[in-house]
């Protein structure tokens, strides 16, 4: 461990005497702030300030400012930089996928969940016992951040996102041909792609240049920050256009990719007759993608689906699941039928990307031009 | 199957009518026959088999599934055809010899001639070899519940658009046609002649009127139109002719060309001579002409049972002959074709059939005269059923669609209210970035003084630039917010007043309000007018007092 860190507590030197006889819960606890290491001296996640906080990944419901020290991989510290400025936490120390580090009596590794750039699962060791929360994560594809990395371990901390049998996602590759063969059907019209501005939206555009198509794609203003850094990271993904400023004609045959929130928006009447497609694994069911208003639903989701997430926790050898935010009763009722020790974790807080999303684009100034004659008023 | 599936798939979302036959277009142009053809029966309603009753799809799943999981995501997809097309186990078929889904035409086909025995485990097979969209597909199909927002109007207009055809010939010798369709599709291709009708009792596409309006009656002669009342009840074509065997045989089809002979099998026996009379569909009694709301009562009944035929005798008022025995009238004028049609409904001399009367005028002011009291100008008992005028050009031939010029109506002024915008939502397609819907209420006494309360709702009737208008004045003006409902303010000083237009009212116990408004729409906006000036629902129930008596 490096030097930036602070140094243990006392409080946590003088309970240190009971890890001998420690259960699993006595380790990982949930409590109102987020997932609580009593004898690591941190949360995981944490959705209120804390002294010390581990942070899986970069999205906002995960990844919130004001706490005093910052543990996280290089991606996810940079996300936060890009989201909540330079004095996002008081200090920082970047991580690397694998890197053991000591923290009070706990050895804490992270490893890659698959789910955005920079994702990770979070391997809590004391003595004998492994913990892996594993954030969100996907085992599928993903041409723009590291694969999974199974971790055998004791006890394996899951979310649910998307945990009830009807949640099979397909292959992505599929549905951008979709997305690719109705832009061919209507050249005349815009298609508009809703999709979270960190980690969807660069999958989409990665999976589309791997289906061949090479032409401009267009940024909503609240994506570009987040996906020129994914192209200083090194990730492919041709040439980007702001879609600011475009007359309406010439969008006429493009993909624009959108937060989902602005795709219902006054922001889209600059575009000629748009085709509102949205990215996301709720759009396996159609009274989702309805309520909406959605034409063009694309099955893509950054969390494991039903197959996956079954399929992980038997492949981890834990023999005792916590569920997290999502569809627990499902999950933990299929996990209890495999012989499994299971119970949902009531950590609040969590699975809301979308409303974040919100945030981030009403913040986001578009100019007031071409036609839009309505200016969007804020309520607080 | 899979690639009707995708087609269905992508209909169920696409709210535009274009673009809708732009997918089916593209569909139709790629799919080979059988296929194609069987879709087209599909959507247009015309494939028959014995549907299967979700009890059965039920069976299927919880044979496969643990049914608690089963229960958690039926509680959360709400379709039954769509759990189970979601949640079908993958087959764990043996072997790498996997048998390649099935066709649309084979799953019709063997639908076509299954044993009840038999269904379940064909369905089964079929669900193990489709994918996700194409198993809900196939459980649409076989339970009859499509629903996808096609008409069987649209998937014609879709068929013709493929070879560069008006639809009205398709309409014209779709009665005798059936599926697959293989004749239509290769005449659309320009690889064989056009198929000819059989049938003898063919739906002929209806010519409509377009709403006159005050400027208009300046360039048009009173001379050369002749006038008849408007009807308030559903605009029907009734055909008769011989079929192959010598029997007649008759068909009533509705005004986009729907087989709706079944709803009303009390007046097949009146069509006894071979023809084609456009005309009003009404419900008399004693006589007497019955309302709309009478009416109503008869119509989207599965069950037509002799009760609902004795309270509700139904009657077809003629307006036209488009056909008497083998000859085509509609190329003649109409005082020719109405001639005709006097001495026809003289010879079926039934007395579920009359002549719709023609209303003398010699001058546009005597025509809005008699258009303002019906009673008194010929209609007499029958007023309440008459909704206006309909002016004919004498020398007009019957055209298909709605020309501009011959066919004029002159709807009775509507009713008006000034009301006020309470709230407002987001609509849908085009306009799903604009708040179009809205709700307005009028004054009433509360608890606490005055207050509004809901009277109706209303999304048409205003220009794109007043919809740009409100919509500004709504995202202005938001007090609340509910998923996509917004409260928009509405105080007696403060809000937005709507002149509302409206062709009824009714009393309606599940409203707040007590009175639900038939058609309504706004007409205007009054911005020059304070909330607390707009009307009160006592005007409305007067109103309602002097429409029904009651």
């Amino acid at each position: 461990m490096r030097g930036s860190s602070p140094r243990m507590t006392a409080k946590h030197r003088g309970e240190s005497a009971y890890i001998g006889t420690m259960r699993p819960q006595d380790i990982l606890m949930p409590v109102p702030a987020g997932l609580c290491c009593k004898p690591g001296g941190f949360h995981i996640d944490p959705v209120r300030p804390v002294e010390r906080a581990l942070i899986t990944h970069g999205h906002s419901d995960h990844a919130r400012p004001g706490h005093g020290a910052v543990l996280a991989t290089r991606e996810t510290l940079d996300m936060m930089r890009l989201r909540y400025g330079e004095n996002f936490a008081g200090s920082v120390q970047a991580v690397a996928y694998g890197e053991e580090i000591r923290l009070g009596d706990v050895t804490v590794t992270f490893y890659p969940a698959g789910h955005v750039l920079g994702s990770a699962q979070i391997s809590v060791t004391c003595k004998d016992t492994r913990i892996v929360a594993s954030g969100d994560y996907k085992d599928a594809r993903d041409p723009t951040c590291a694969p999974f990395d199974l971790v055998p371990c004791d006890v394996f901390i899951t979310e649910a996102t998307f945990g009830l049998p009807v949640f099979r996602h397909g292959d992505a590759a599929d549905e951008v041909k979709k997305l690719l063969a109705s832009a061919k059907l209507f050249p005349e019209r815009a298609h508009l792609v809703g999709a979270y501005s960190l980690g969807k939206a660069q999958r989409v555009i990665a999976l589309l240049r791997e289906a061949g198509y090479d032409a401009p794609i267009y940024l909503h203003g609240a994506m570009e920050k987040i996906t020129y850094y994914y192209q200083e990271r090194g990730i492919p993904l041709g040439e980007l256009r702001p879609a600011r400023g475009m007359k309406k004609a010439e969008l006429a045959g493009t993909i624009t990719l959108a937060p989902p929130s602005a795709t219902s928006d006054v922001w889209t009447r600059r575009f000629p007759d748009p085709v509102t497609a949205f990215a996301s694994g709720w759009m396996r069911v159609r009274a989702r993608a309805r309520q909406g208003g959605i034409e063009l639903p694309l099955v893509i989701s950054d969390h494991a689906d039903w197959d996956g997430l079954t399929a992980t926790i038997a492949a981890t050898g834990a023999g005792e699941i916590w569920v997290t935010h999502g569809q627990e009763d499902a999950l933990v009722h299929w996990c209890k039928s495999k012989g499994l020790a299971a119970r949902p974790l009531d950590l609040v807080g969590y699975g809301d990307e979308d409303e974040s999303e919100t945030a981030a684009v009403n913040g986001e100034a578009e100019p007031n031009g071409e036609g839009q004659p309505v200016g969007e008023t804020k309520k607080p | 199957m899979n690639r009707f599936a995708k087609l269905l798939d992508r209909l169920a979302y696409e709210p535009g009518r274009n673009n809708k036959i732009k997918l089916l277009v593209a569909y139709f142009r790629e799919t080979e026959d059988p296929d194609r053809g069987y879709a087209l029966a599909a959507l247009t309603g015309a494939l028959s088999f014995k549907h299967a009753k979700p009890g059965l799809i039920r069976d299927l799943i919880t044979e496969r599934t643990d049914p608690v999981l089963f229960g958690y995501s039926y509680d959360y997809v709400g379709d039954l055809s769509e759990t189970v097309a979601l949640m079908w186990p993958k087959a764990e078929l043996p072997g790498h010899n996997n048998p390649p889904p099935p066709t649309l035409t084979d799953v019709v086909t063997t639908l076509r001639t299954l044993g009840k025995a038999e269904l379940p485990a064909q369905l089964a097979r079929w669900l193990d070899e489709l994918d996700e969209t194409g198993r809900w597909a196939l459980l649409k199909l076989v339970t009859g519940a499509m629903r996808i927002g096609i008409s069987a109007r649209l998937a014609k207009t879709a068929a013709a658009a493929l070879g560069d055809k008006d639809p009205h010939e398709i309409e014209l010798m779709w009665p005798g046609l059936s599926p697959p369709y293989l004749e239509l599709f290769a005449w659309l291709e320009g690889r064989g002649d056009k198929p000819v009708n059989s049938d003898p009792t063919p739906f002929r596409p209806v010519m409509l009127a377009h709403a006159i309006e005050d400027g208009d009656f300046a360039n048009l002669d009173a001379a050369d139109f002749s006038a008849e009342w408007k009807w308030d009840g559903i605009r029907v074509q009734a055909v008769a002719g011989h079929d192959t065997r010598g029997h007649i045989q008759a068909r009533l089809y509705s005004r986009t060309g729907e087989d709706i002979t079944g709803s009303f099998p009390d007046l097949v026996p009146s069509l006894h001579l071979p023809g084609a009379i456009d005309g009003e569909l009404l419900v008399l009694r004693d006589g007497r002409v019955q309302t709309f709301n009478v009416l109503q009562q008869r119509l989207n009944r599965k069950v037509v049972s002799p009760k609902l035929i004795k309270e509700f005798p139904i009657h077809l008022r003629a307006y036209d002959l488009l056909g008497d025995g083998e000859n085509d009238l509609r190329e003649l004028p109409l005082t020719e074709r109405r001639a005709q049609l006097e001495a026809f409904v003289a010879r079926l001399n039934d007395p579920r059939i009359d002549l719709s009367p023609t209303v003398p005028f010699a001058s546009w002011q005597e025509l809005a005269a008699a258009r303002a009291d019906p009673k008194s100008a010929g209609a007499g008992d029958d007023a309440d059923a008459v909704e206006g005028v309909m002016l004919k050009r004498r020398d007009a031939p019957y055209l298909p669609g709605r020309p501009k010029g011959p066919w004029w109506k002159w709807k009775r002024d509507p009713h008006i209210i000034d009301a006020v915008l309470m709230y407002a939502q987001r609509g849908h397609g085009k306009r799903s970035s604009y708040y179009s819907d809205y709700t307005f209420g009028v004054w009433t006494r509360g608890e606490a003084g005055d207050e509004l309360v809901p009277v109706g709702k209303a999304y048409f009737g205003f220009t794109d630039e007043e919809l740009l208008q409100i919509d500004r004045f709504v995202r202005r003006n938001t007090t609340e917010k509910f998923g996509p409902v917004r409260h928009v303010v509405h105080e007696p000083d403060q809000g937005l007043v709507l002149e509302v237009a409206f062709e009824g009212l009714q009393r309606s116990p599940r409203h707040k309000s007590g009175v639900a408004m038939r058609f309504p729409r706004i007409s205007r906006l009054r911005w020059d007018k304070p909330p607390r000036e707009a009307d009160r629902l006592e005007t409305l129930e007067r109103m309602l007092i002097s429409m029904t008596g009651s």
